[in-house]
């Protein structure tokens, strides 16, 4: 490329220090091709390429495989097609780091249109190095429609390579490529510039690749995160969206794979050849219209992203404080959204990571200034922070200013961590530290109190030069509970109780205490608790919308098969509700948005050409979301017990937090379970109310079982499957000794 | 007053509130709600100026926000 790109560094000095110690043409003369394999292009049909890409990294094999009319129909795309391939790929005892494991991004039928809003998604399936159990990542960013123009609905990653590989995915020429890295950074704000710069003819080019990469942390921990980038045109930049839970990242690095890069002609109307694209841009249009009108007077998603609810959930106390103890604070103030807005980010510029998105609140801070680590001095892009960030990162390790979150938020990234795990492991940490179960000596002299930041950022930089206590952060909650009850003697009572983890992944940023159905919420997911498949806590908590079990268990049927949907098309799920239509108040059940609802409806029927109505979208997750815990429950997971929290996702721990909540949690003594707080030490009173909370959550599992037709061992029934059209072989065969 | 707030019953001490006011006490920030007093929907600039009283069914649905 004749010109620089400028990317991530906002000052030339800045990128001439960082971007290569090297020089491209030196590379590119060092580039060693490993194997190449042409292909025969097709035009994509009604979203499908019906086939998908298989590479073994070990041997470096590449082929293609057909994708049957059973699979579309089963599975649908995206997360389906990753769980259908990694289960026939693997065993039963396969581990996360065994060659056999795979990576699977797909992004789904409907992925890749830019008629409607969102549709730039993929999924990202592996066995998770944290749970050894299923993962799945939504994640946007131009990689998952790049793959797809290029001619195919999912890549199959297998194997694990001797040396660090580029892969390379020429929609132009239509030739894969696999070749050994010739010297490309590490980390992604500057290896997806390289990139870019490496495999773009021109700046105009630039446009054309979408990168896959992670970062030098994912390599010490496992917790690695992909960064997915986006060619962000006003800034002329590389921006990145993260494929962030349970170490998708750490298996991608731990098969030597530095990058994949897609490489495509460009972005024309119709690439997908949808069946019906006026119907597609009429509601598209309709889309934007809202947000062009409404989003100002709602949550400001195109000045604030997500982060707009930072200071709402800290009002409504479930924004994370101090490891989850905690749903306010008095600094909370200093981390109120519209700070974002008035200080940080940058206004007025297209913020969509995928083409056409109206929403576009993938906000980014320019010209930071970095004052740690490897990068110190520079001027940065950041890229967020989004709620998720801001809470975990911040408010949840007691660090109420942004500048720190900023910084920890950009090495994240760049390491190839996830913000989340990363937010929730250092809480979990600081409430260990501040309660003598770690000390300065374990911690080689870190104090990791809340509210330290600069020693918060130090343990992030720790962990990506490989060193020191940030190796022991970077295992993960989990594994952390097990060595400071193993080698420092905590009582494991305690760090089962505020550890908050469960099946191994650590909690996203929401306080689930006060409402029940949120907890199930969080912890009967499959892979893990993030909040991407039901988010309930106004619905019950504030709304009283969901008051008896079968409420709340039609709730959590309802909105995580819905929001599953979004992984099998390749959708981002924002979209769905963070607008509401002006006339959503006339709608029968305004919690559910029915406008977009339907808009998705036509959307899928102006793709496929397939007629699809609420009951056959739902049907279509519960088949997949059923495959996916079966899956869970062939790897010795996905039961009853496997759903268990921690107390504190449930309630008060600790005598400081009931205290924090007195009269609240005294009236619904008295009022709810008729024990009379009066005179009672703060210890009885907490005792009656877990016990209480406790029972609760047992019949919630009851409740929720029965609505998804599974038994009370939280196992599929055979009839059930039967009835959603998912009766398997393979499925009934594991399924049908646990009946 | 007593009133029913979201299905729950609610004491406020003062007896005479606007929707508004309502909200203040109680924290409502969220941009995203539907009010309805007594089945009626409540457009956001009528807040301050609709009163509640004893006995009301005031709803004030939080839509869905997170995630
Ligand atoms: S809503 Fe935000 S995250 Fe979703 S596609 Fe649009 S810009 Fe990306």
């Amino acid at each position: 490329m004749s010109k620089c790109l400028y990317l991530h560094f906002t000052t030339e000095t800045n990128r001439k220090q960082y971007i290569m110690g090297h020089n491209l043409s030196e590379l590119k003369a060092k580039q060693k091709t490993l194997q190449s394999w042409s292909y025969v292009w097709h035009p994509i049909e009604k979203g499908y390429n019906n086939r998908t890409l298989y590479i073994n990294v070990g041997n470096c094999e590449i082929k293609e495989k057909p994708v049957s009319q059973q699979m579309k129909d089963k599975f649908v795309g995206g997360k389906g097609f990753g769980l259908r391939l990694l289960w026939d790929a693997t065993t039963p005892t396969t581990k996360w780091n065994d060659p056999e494991n795979e990576i699977i991004i797909s992004p789904g039928p409907l992925g890749g249109i830019t008629q409607y809003s969102g549709a730039g998604k993929s999924l990202v399936v592996t066995i998770s190095p944290q749970t050894d159990s299923i993962m799945d990542s939504n994640v946007g960013g131009f990689f998952g429609p790049f793959l797809k123009f290029s001619g195919f609905d999912a890549i199959e990653l297998q194997g694990k390579s001797e040396k660090d590989l580029i892969i390379f995915i020429d929609g132009v020429n239509h030739k894969i490529e696999i070749i050994e890295d010739p010297g490309f950074s590490v980390d992604s704000h500057i290896m997806g510039e390289e990139l870019t710069e490496y495999f773009a003819e021109d700046e105009k080019d630039a446009k054309n690749i979408g990168i896959v990469s992670s970062g030098a942390a994912a390599e010490h921990s496992l917790i690695g995160m992909l960064n997915f980038t986006f060619w962000d045109n006003k800034r002329k930049m590389v921006r990145l969206k993260q494929a962030g839970r349970g170490g998708t990242g750490t298996v991608f690095r731990n098969k030597n794979i530095k990058a994949i890069v897609a490489k495509i002609p460009g972005v024309q109307g119709n690439l997908n050849n949808v069946v019906d694209l006026e119907k597609i841009m009429t509601v598209g249009r309709d889309y934007a219209g809202e947000m062009r009108d409404l989003d100002d007077k709602q949550n400001q998603m195109k000045k604030k992203g997500t982060a707009n609810i930072v200071n709402v959930m800290s009002d409504y106390d479930l924004l994370p404080t101090h490891n989850f103890k905690y749903g306010t604070h008095k600094d909370a103030i200093k981390i109120h959204s519209d700070l974002l807005r008035d200080k940080w980010f940058t206004l007025g510029i297209n913020d969509g990571c995928w083409i056409g998105c109206a929403m576009q609140c993938a906000k980014g801070a320019d010209n930071f200034e970095l004052k740690t680590g490897p990068y110190k001095g520079s001027k940065v892009i950041v890229d967020g922070p989004e709620y998720e960030t801001a809470a975990g990162l911040g408010s949840n390790c007691g660090i109420f200013d942004y500048q720190p979150i900023l910084e920890a938020n950009f090495y994240c990234d760049t390491y190839g961590i996830c913000t989340i795990t990363w937010g929730t492991i250092v809480a979990f940490i600081m409430e260990c530290y501040e309660n003598g179960i770690i000390n300065k000596d374990i911690t080689g002299g870190l104090e990791l109190n809340f509210g330290n930041a600069e020693a918060a950022l130090e343990l992030l930089h720790q962990l990506a030069r490989g060193e020191g206590f940030g190796i022991i952060a970077g295992t993960g909650v989990r594994q952390m509970k097990k060595l400071f009850v193993e080698k420092y003697g905590a009582d494991p009572k305690f760090l089962q109780d505020i550890g908050m983890e469960n099946k191994g992944l650590e909690y996203s940023q929401y306080v689930s205490k006060e409402s029940l159905a949120q907890q199930g919420g969080y912890a009967m997911t499959n892979k893990g608790p993030q909040h991407d498949e039901a988010w309930l806590i106004f619905m019950d908590m504030v709304n009283n919308q969901i008051p008896s079990f079968d409420d709340k268990a039609n709730a959590l049927h309802w909105f995580p098969m819905f929001r599953t949907w979004f992984g099998l098309q390749g959708l981002c799920k924002i979209v769905w509700n963070d607008v509401t239509p002006a006339d959503n108040k006339l709608e029968k059940e305004p919690h559910k948005i029915p406008k977009h609802v339907r808009n998705y409806l036509a959307v899928y029927e102006g793709v496929t050409g397939n007629k699809l109505d609420e009951e056959g979208l739902i049907r279509q997750s519960e088949r997949v979301y059923n495959f996916q815990r079966i899956f869970n429950i062939r790897r010795g997971y996905g039961l009853r017990k496997h759903d268990a929290q921690p107390y504190r996702a449930a309630g008060p721990v600790t005598v400081e937090e009931y205290l924090s909540r007195e009269e609240r949690y005294d009236k619904q003594l008295k009022e709810i379970i008729g024990f009379d707080p009066q005179g009672k030490s703060v210890e009885e009173k907490m005792a009656v109310l877990r016990k209480h909370r406790e029972d609760q959550y047992e019949k919630l599992l009851d409740a929720v079982y029965e609505r998804r037709g599974w038994t009370k061992n939280g196992v599929p029934k055979i009839e059930h499957l039967k009835n959603i059209g998912m009766d398997l072989p393979e499925l009934i065969e594991v399924i049908k000794p646990l009946q | 007053m007593k009133i029913t707030l979201n299905n729950r019953e609610e004491i406020f001490t003062s007896d005479k509130l606007t929707i508004a006011e309502i909200m203040d006490l109680k924290k409502f920030t969220f941009s995203k709600i539907i009010v309805k007093l007594n089945d009626i929907f409540i457009e956001k600039e009528d807040y301050d100026k609709t009163f509640v009283k004893e006995s009301d069914n005031l709803i004030i649905l939080h839509l869905l926000a997170g995630g």
